[in-house]
């Protein structure tokens, strides 16, 4: 029971990092095509200033949570996904670093290192995670000591890659809408255009993918044997069609949380989807690791709950006044402050 | 170049980069809270200005430190996994927990306080960065609750068959004396630093006479913070040292090159290590019962030599004993350096002596904070966790081939960071306070 509650809650954490830190790394991979010039550019690092640090500490949450609650699955999946996660980190780093150094110095040729920065630091990330989630739903090749037997190649198989692709939409849809939440004027019509634009190849994809995984993994065994839960990849579903919706109508604050709709149903599609497992292992069906043989024991779970649900809840509460004490659109005043 | 020693290496790469910008990001963060504060209470608009000007070193320093975070959290997992599956149970636990209540608070309250000067009301501005201060601090009780537990393993028990640890009792872990001393002397190590760090840069400027009054109230808010906390480490240090007599004799008997188990154990002040004939050439200095009183504090107190440890369970010798002494040798030249700064402290701008040697004095704490970890670290092999796991037990089963190459990438990506962000920072410090601004 525990197990489970911590099994949810782990998926519930992963989604909110994704629909959080989504729009960040959105933002960053849209920023060579989305900024036409320097205010423009200033205007989208400065729509994820206040943001994008609490934003990451969701990772760092969710990360620490697999290694407290599922030791056994932290263990496997990071040494296995070593040279992926390790890209992840660096590139992680680097959009860290970018967003606050690049406007340090008044040169263009040091903005524009620090934009590439920005720009590879945001994209690898979205790309790489959707390839390890889709090789998590897959699984993966190791073996009953949890010894992985692949390579980084491995994981760049069509599925991994195709999880990376729909990663990468979700974020570009997410990155635009939050856009034309925070612009004025050109960007903000420009970032609305945008977002119309790429959410017919979201759609897409997220069909590719929805389709591809009753191929490439079981995720689907437990919707169909338990249809009720069938609610689940609906989620999504209907948070696209909003997300359209919502665009069409110019309502950009309802679209942005559509598309929110849309990130944490698709993750909470995969993460139900693959209950009992965490990490199924594609040698052989008793190598998998399961929420009940890689659990931390009753006494940990039990104090980490009570810590997760004091302490959640207030996260949550600070982190929304953060939003909504920075909800304005961002306007030249802002810019000509000292930072940003 | 087997798996073993380059994710050693990897590790102390990682760690100690981290570690070049926590201790800063904890003190600094104190400091700029006071001089806030300051503002707030007196209306002086100086004080402003400091908070905001100290505020900028301190973000980019801030930024650098929460992105090489996470790559240790990340790498218990990638080179560790068989450390992470045994003590994930206890270690695991006290990580995620330093995230949820502390890094969520640090991070969200920072941009706040960065992007927040128009929106919010002085006091409210105020408690943000008070947050932060707040919070870093509180993360590192997390954090060495979980190193201590790797020194001096409580509130477990082995679960035979799945030969893991598993938590039996989470106060032990959380409220043992040594996690405590641990906590203080690392808190009041990254003070002390983030006082000599801002009394440095102020005394480069004091030394040019420019922003005199900005730089003495400055100067004045660090040196008692620097003053307090470097008796307060060397305090710790001195707890710590016996905690560590009684719960990890081979660290003693390393950091000391202590060879023969003996009562009444003499301390020599300088000597040069000869492990391989397990012992100690041109001994000078030597007080009698030295260091039994020093780890002890009682004259007849017994202890072990590092011949009576078996030789695979001896630390490094010659590194632990150097980094010790560098350690406690730079402690003690704080206190003086503090105490001499406190003597003087109305006539500053007429010490340039003593302003160029503090202005030198800047990278002193973060040598001694490295070497202090150096100490714990190293003075701990070969265990991961004291006396249940050996290092050599909990590297991953990964391949060469994938960890040479993240290996150099540690290398040069945090060369090149350092550079940048040292860069930034020196020339930002170098530039002094913003001018004030008409109607400001």
């Amino acid at each position: 029971m525990l197990e489970t509650i911590w099994f949810v809650l782990w998926g519930v954490l992963w989604a909110v990092y994704f629909m959080l830190d989504g729009f960040d790394l959105g933002t960053g991979a849209l920023m060579p095509f989305l900024a036409k010039s320097e205010e423009e550019k200033q205007t989208m690092y400065r729509s994820l200033g206040p943001f994008w640090d609490g934003n990451e500490v969701w990772l760092i949450t969710a990360g620490g949570v697999t290694f407290a609650a599922f030791p056994t699955m932290y263990a496997v999946m990071f040494s296995s996904l070593y040279s992926a996660l390790m890209l992840v980190l660096f590139s992680l780093i680097l959009r860290g670093v970018s967003v606050e150094f690049r406007n340090q110095v008044d040169s263009p040729r040091w903005k524009a290192v620090w934009d590439l920065g920005m720009f590879l630091g945001s994209s690898l990330p979205a790309l790489l995670l959707g390839v390890a989630f889709g090789n998590i739903f897959q699984g993966i090749p190791i073996d009953g000591q949890g010894v992985y037997h692949g390579t980084l190649l491995t994981l760049l198989n069509p599925y991994g890659l195709l999880t990376g692709v729909v990663f990468v939409m979700l974020f570009l849809v997410h990155g635009t809408i939050w856009q034309a939440i925070k612009a004025e004027g050109d960007l903000h019509q420009r970032s609305l255009s945008a977002a119309k634009k790429l959410w017919p190849v979201l759609l897409l994809v997220a069909v590719i993918f929805l389709v591809s995984t009753k191929f490439s993994t079981e995720l689907w065994n437990n919707y169909l044997e338990n249809p009720l839960l069938l609610v689940i990849p609906l989620v999504p579903v209907v948070g696209l069609l909003l997300t359209r919706l919502f665009l069409a109508r110019e309502g950009c604050w309802k679209a942005w949380f559509a598309s929110c709709l849309t990130i944490v149903g698709c993750t909470l599609f995969g993460v139900i989807g693959l209950y009992p497992n965490m990490l199924p292992s594609s040698l052989d069906p008793a190598y998998n690791l399961t929420v009940h043989n890689s659990a931390s024991t009753p006494l940990t779970l039990k104090i980490m709950l009570v810590v997760a649900l004091i302490f959640v809840p207030v996260v949550i509460a600070y982190q929304t006044w953060v939003y909504v004490l920075f909800k304005d659109k961002v306007t030249k005043e802002d810019l000509a402050q000292e930072a940003y | 170049m087997d798996v073993l020693l380059l994710s050693r290496l990897q590790f102390a790469v990682a760690t100690m980069f981290h570690f070049l910008f926590v201790p800063l990001t904890l003190g600094l963060s104190v400091l700029i809270a006071i001089m806030e504060t300051l503002y707030v209470r007196t209306g002086d608009e100086e004080y402003k200005r400091m908070a905001k000007f100290w505020g900028k070193l301190f973000l980019i320093n801030f930024a650098v430190g929460v992105v090489t975070g996470i790559t240790l959290e990340f790498q218990f997992g990638t080179n560790w996994s068989r450390y992470s599956g045994y003590v994930g149970d206890i270690f695991g636990s006290l990580l995620a927990i330093e995230a949820t209540v502390a890094f969520f608070l640090e991070s969200t309250f920072i941009a706040v306080w960065h992007f927040g000067w128009k929106n919010l009301s002085p006091k409210v501005h105020c408690l943000s960065i008070w947050l932060v201060a707040f919070a870093g601090s509180l993360s590192a009780v997390w954090i060495l609750i979980a190193n201590t537990w790797m020194q001096y393993p409580v509130g477990y028990t082995i679960n035979e068959v799945t030969g893991r640890a598993e938590l039996t009792d989470f106060m032990a872990v959380v409220t043992q004396p040594f996690a405590i001393i641990q906590l203080l002397h690392t808190l009041a190590a990254a003070y002390c630093l983030g006082g000599f760090f801002v009394m440095g840069i102020s005394a480069y400027h004091l030394l040019r006479k420019q922003h005199i009054t900005f730089f003495r109230k400055s100067f004045r808010v660090a040196l008692p913070f620097a003053l307090i906390f470097s008796v307060g480490v060397a305090l710790m240090g001195d707890f710590s040292g016996q905690q560590i007599a009684t719960k990890q004799p081979s660290k003693l008997a390393a950091l000391e090159s202590h060879w023969e188990t003996q009562t009444n154990a003499p301390f020599v002040m300088f000597f040069i290590p000869d492990e391989k004939n397990e012992r100690n050439l041109y001994e000078f200095g030597t007080i009698p019962s030295g260091l039994s009183l020093l780890a002890f504090h009682s004259p007849k107190a017994e202890v072990t030599g590092l011949k009576d440890i078996p030789p695979d369970e001896r630390p490094p010798v010659a590194l632990t004993f150097v980094a010790f002494r560098i350690m406690v040798g730079l402690g003690f030249l704080f206190i003086l350096l503090t105490g001499v700064g406190w003597l003087l402290r109305n006539k500053l701008v007429d010490s340039p002596w003593y302003l160029r040697i503090m202005l030198f004095a800047i990278p002193l704490p973060y040598i001694a904070a490295e070497a202090g970890w150096i100490v714990t670290e190293v003075g701990r092999q070969p265990w991961i966790v004291y006396g249940l796991m050996k290092t050599s037990d909990a590297v991953s089963p990964i391949a060469t081939s994938q960890v040479l190459p993240s290996l150099i990438a540690f290398i040069v990506v945090y060369s090149l960071l350092g550079c940048v962000a040292y860069y930034l920072m020196f020339q930002f410090a170098r530039r002094g306070p913003e001018p004030v601004k008409a109607g400001e």
